[in-house]
């Protein structure tokens, strides 16, 4: 069972972001094992050794202070602390979810919105968008814009590492970046209502070449997504549905993002 | 007339609510009925209900918890059977609107109806005895809080039949709780039982802290105070300084839902990120308001049964403060996957982490203080190093959250559910299960069945690990909180060991239930005639058991930590010399309807304005209103036990002790 957890999630980080999370949930957590298992041990032993049938056991019935036993036990967390702070603090910066991830290659721009209960990724650049499936080139960090029509989500893809919250009227930012071809499962992680469980959508990473192709035939299949196919998304409130769009109006994200098509689905009545 | 009340609130066709509403009103009217047939009801009236006496009503406190655990913990079965069925296509048998209430209310019960009310009543219980005085500062006061406390029980407990609970999670955050996407009644009905029952809490910590800081033994200054009374000093100063953010975060959302404010809505310049700081501003002050008395009573017990004083009293003193002033200072690590930016996310992961420097002082404090002991292996010391042992894990996987970029992963997973209930499991219930345990004999003057509180304490000792150690793998595995149903099927073997753990933990409870029954069957057996059954070291062990209407017939005279253990120490005679023959009058409160005529009133005011019935919200208003004037203009509030009852009371109870 402990090995199926390390064969998928994120203890199989497929990406950058991934892998320096896992190394540092590993690491901290073996620091800290450093301690906690003693402790335990300890604790046990200590109860065990000092019961009161226990003839060979030295009582002390007064003993209360000792100034190099407490210095020693302020310093060991301390110490840890101190220790792990500095790890927090250099790892905030440098996996801070709006830096860009270093590499040779530009970063492919996507927006994101929630939907009740859909995800919807908008490809500015390409002109496309693509609802409930993310397909994007591996090897190529991704910089994406983020928001929420209605409630908050989160977006997050396990095994490519950080999740960051979808907010109405706010926008958030986060780089990622698939090493290998390979589809990955995404979700929320924010609860956001009835349809919350199968907000789930495939991040599907491809070699370059596939990725170009799947612009092009995206292109030629038709779809626009305007105010009103919008609208009708919005309104459709349910979590299902593989779509893509040929065509995505210019600016939809930003007037999405800053509130001027904020929207109420009506199936949110009683 | 009945606003938006109509038979239609009722739901007739969900089998699970009516089955499970119609066997607790059955039990209900069974329990009416026999307190009527037996002619209960002027004992009930006097010696509970109207009574303001703190230990009675940390009884009722421990009741009311006890009754709520089994509330939320059936939610609990519910989640984790619906849990072990929905994997891939299936769909278990809880609908999402259904499922969605039943987690929002186990989280919304658990930490208001039961944590709070154990912690509380633990306290009010301890407090005063352990203080060496006769009550709390304001004994009135103390029965309207309770009587708050049980209105809103009251009020959670209705939506499950009339109406429905909130779908938004224990903590409503919106916009999901405004009006646009949770129009219903199930919001309102949280939002109110959580304002009354929380300015029953407000009142309580200014009691209760009132009492620390102004009524103690004569002798007694701060670092003489017993560790419990520490802990409960510093889990008072943040009920005081916490619990008006919660009710001002709540007002602003009612008006938002009531009047069309927009404080946290989507338009008109709502800001719904402000409801989350706020509302973790109070949540995690919070999650030290309960664990910091748990650690209070592991520190008693440690002592007491390993018959040593505390390994250094003045750090863990310092660490109490420390966690309490820090507790303030880390609200944001609850949402470091909002895009605060990394130095915000810095300062609040680091400014977590040092918290768990006291925190591991404190562990450390607590072995060496079962170092050097003679440890007597009683059920409260079983709870305490099951909490030692499983604690540090907990503690382990917070600091680890702590981290911010370990938390981008981490954040709302199983993983995240795993570490709250190792703290709240592992810290909080074994504390109070401890602190039952040996408090309890001071509460009813026999002690508890020892054999089956142990078998209880294995139960929820091996039920929390595998109730929770799968769900930290499945956190690990991506599987996130809150799913009514999941896709993947190598989760469910995971969520079928966390159901057998969760089955163990309800195995507890009934044996929990057991074991009561069974001490008092067998309580002229275990009869604690001396006050002191666990050869204690603070005062509440040093009056009889249980102790009378007054607590002290003389009030102790102390000059040091652990004072009844120092009296204890002194030779026969000079014990002897000591006691004082003579006895004065004791004035002691009288007995007050107040709180429990505020609670209806508060009760009315609350489904009323739930349902939008304007004039039975006034009626409830205007009540409460006059209930508080005529409180107001009482003169008689106090009685006095006459010099020759107190006396008649030592003489019978010197007797008792003589007998064995």
């Amino acid at each position: 069972m402990l090995l199926a957890s390390c064969q998928e999630g994120v203890l199989d980080p497929q990406g950058p972001v991934g892998k320096a999370e896992r190394v540092i949930l590993l690491n901290a957590t073996a620091i800290m094992l450093a301690v906690v298992i003693p402790v335990i041990v300890l604790t046990l032993a200590f109860a065990w050794w000092f019961r009161a049938r226990n003839s060979r056991a030295r009582y002390r019935p007064d003993w209360e202070y000792s100034g190099r036993i407490e210095m020693i036990i302020w310093s060991i967390p301390a110490l840890i602390i101190l220790f792990l702070g500095g790890i927090a603090w250099t790892a905030s910066h440098d996996l801070d979810p709006p830096k860009p991830i270093a590499a040779s290659t530009a970063p492919l721009d996507i927006e994101v919105i929630s939907l009740d209960w859909r995800w919807l990724f908008i490809y500015p650049h390409e002109g496309i968008a693509s609802l409930n499936r993310l397909v994007v080139p591996a090897g190529v960090p991704i910089r994406f814009r983020l928001t929420s029509t209605t409630v908050m989500n989160s977006f997050f893809v396990p095994q490519l590492g950080s999740q960051i919250y979808t907010m109405p009227n706010m926008v958030t930012h986060l780089n990622l970046e698939a090493d290998r071809p390979g589809t990955f499962e995404g979700l929320s992680a924010q609860f956001s209502g009835d349809g919350f469980s199968d907000m789930r959508f495939d991040l599907v990473s491809t070699e370059a070449d596939a990725f170009n192709d799947w612009v092009s035939t995206t292109k030629a299949q038709g779809g626009v997504l305007d105010a009103s196919t919008f609208a009708e998304l919005v309104k459709a409130a349910k979590a299902d549905g593989v779509r893509t769009f040929a065509q995505v109006s210019e600016g939809l994200f930003d007037s999405i993002s800053s509130g001027h098509m904020a929207a109420v689905p009506p199936q949110r009545g009683q | 007339m009945l606003g938006r009340l109509s038979w239609a609130a009722i739901p007739f066709d969900v089998p699970v609510v009516m089955i499970a509403a119609g066997s607790v009103g059955f039990i209900i009217f069974c329990v009416l009925v026999l307190v009527t047939v037996k002619g209960w009801w002027p004992y009930v009236w006097r010696e509970w209900i109207t009574s303001v006496d703190h230990k009675r009503i940390g009884v009722m406190y421990l009741i009311l918890a006890l009754l709520m655990l089994v509330r939320g913990f059936s939610d609990a079965m519910l989640m984790r059977s619906q849990l072990a069925l929905a994997a891939g296509h299936a769909q278990g048998y809880l609908p999402p609107e259904h499922y969605d209430q039943i987690f929002s209310a186990h989280g919304t019960i658990m930490i208001f109806f039961v944590a709070m009310p154990f912690v509380v009543g633990l306290m009010n219980f301890v407090l005063p005895l352990q203080l060496g005085v006769r009550d709390v500062a304001f004994p009135v006061l103390n029965s309207v809080s309770f009587w708050l406390t049980a209105a809103g029980v009251l009020l959670v407990n209705v939506s499950l039949v009339v109406g429905e609970f909130a779908r938004t999670g224990w903590l409503a955050y919106p916009p999901l709780s405004e009006v646009a996407y949770s129009p219903g009644v199930g919001v309102d009905y949280y939002l109110w039982s959580l304002q009354i029952s929380g300015l029953g809490t407000l009142l309580s910590g200014i009691n209760l802290l009132t009492t620390i800081l102004k009524l103690r033994a004569p002798g007694m200054g701060y670092r003489q105070m017993p560790i419990f009374c520490w802990t409960a000093l510093a889990s008072n100063l943040l009920i005081v300084a916490s619990f008006p953010i919660l009710t001002a975060t709540f007002a602003m959302l009612l008006l938002d839902r009531y009047c069309g404010f927009h404080f946290f809505t989507n338009d008109l310049g709502g800001n719904p990120m402000m409801y989350v700081n706020l509302i973790w501003s109070w949540g995690h002050p919070e999650v030290y308001i309960l664990i910091l008395p748990a650690f209070g009573v592991f520190s008693e017990v440690v002592a007491t049964f390993s018959g040593r004083p505390l390994f250094g009293r003045r750090s863990m003193i310092m660490a109490t403060m420390a966690i309490c002033v820090l507790s303030f200072l880390v609200w944001l690590h609850h949402f470091f996957t909002m895009g605060a930016g990394a130095d915000v996310n810095a300062f609040f992961g680091i400014a977590t982490m040092i918290i768990a420097v006291p925190t591991g002082v404190k562990i450390f404090n607590w072995l060496f203080t079962l170092y050097g002991g003679r440890i007597r292996f009683t059920v409260p010391v079983y709870w305490t190093i099951g909490f030692m042992v499983t604690f540090v894990i907990g503690g382990m996987t917070g600091v680890l959250m702590a981290i911010p970029p370990a938390d981008f992963v981490l954040h709302n997973s199983l993983f995240l559910i795993a570490h709250f209930h190792n703290v709240a499991i592992g810290g909080v219930v074994f504390g109070v299960m401890a602190g039952i345990s040996y408090w309890f004999p001071k509460a009813f003057g026999f002690t508890l069945n020892e054999r089956l509180g142990k078998a209880v304490f294995w139960c929820w000792f091996f039920g929390f690990y595998l109730a929770f150690m799968p769900l930290y793998v499945l956190g690990l595995m991506g599987a996130t909180r809150r799913m009514q149903h999941y896709s993947n099927l190598h989760w469910q073997p995971l969520m079928l060991v966390a159901l057998g753990g969760a089955l163990l933990i309800l195995l507890g409870i009934a044996l929990t239930i057991v074991q009561f029954a069974v001490s008092i069957r067998d309580r002229h057996r275990n009869r604690d005639v001396t006050g002191d059954p666990w050869n204690g070291r603070t005062l509440e062990w040093s009056t009889p058991s249980p102790p009378p209407a007054w607590n002290f017939s003389n009030l102790p005279q102390v000059d040091r930590a652990d004072a009844f253990w120092a009296m204890k120490q002194q030779p026969r005679a000079a014990q002897d010399r000591n006691v004082t023959r003579t006895y004065e009058a004791i004035p002691i409160p009288r007995n007050n309807p107040t709180g429990f005529f505020l609670a209806f009133c508060a009760v009315l005011l609350g489904f009323s304005l739930i349902w939008r019935i304007w004039w039975g919200a006034e009626l409830g208003l205007l009540g409460a209103i006059v209930v508080c004037l005529i409180q107001a203009w009482r003169t008689d509030g106090e009685t006095e036990v006459p010099a020759d009852r107190v006396a008649a009371f030592e003489r019978l109870n010197g007797l008792k002790e003589r007998a064995v």
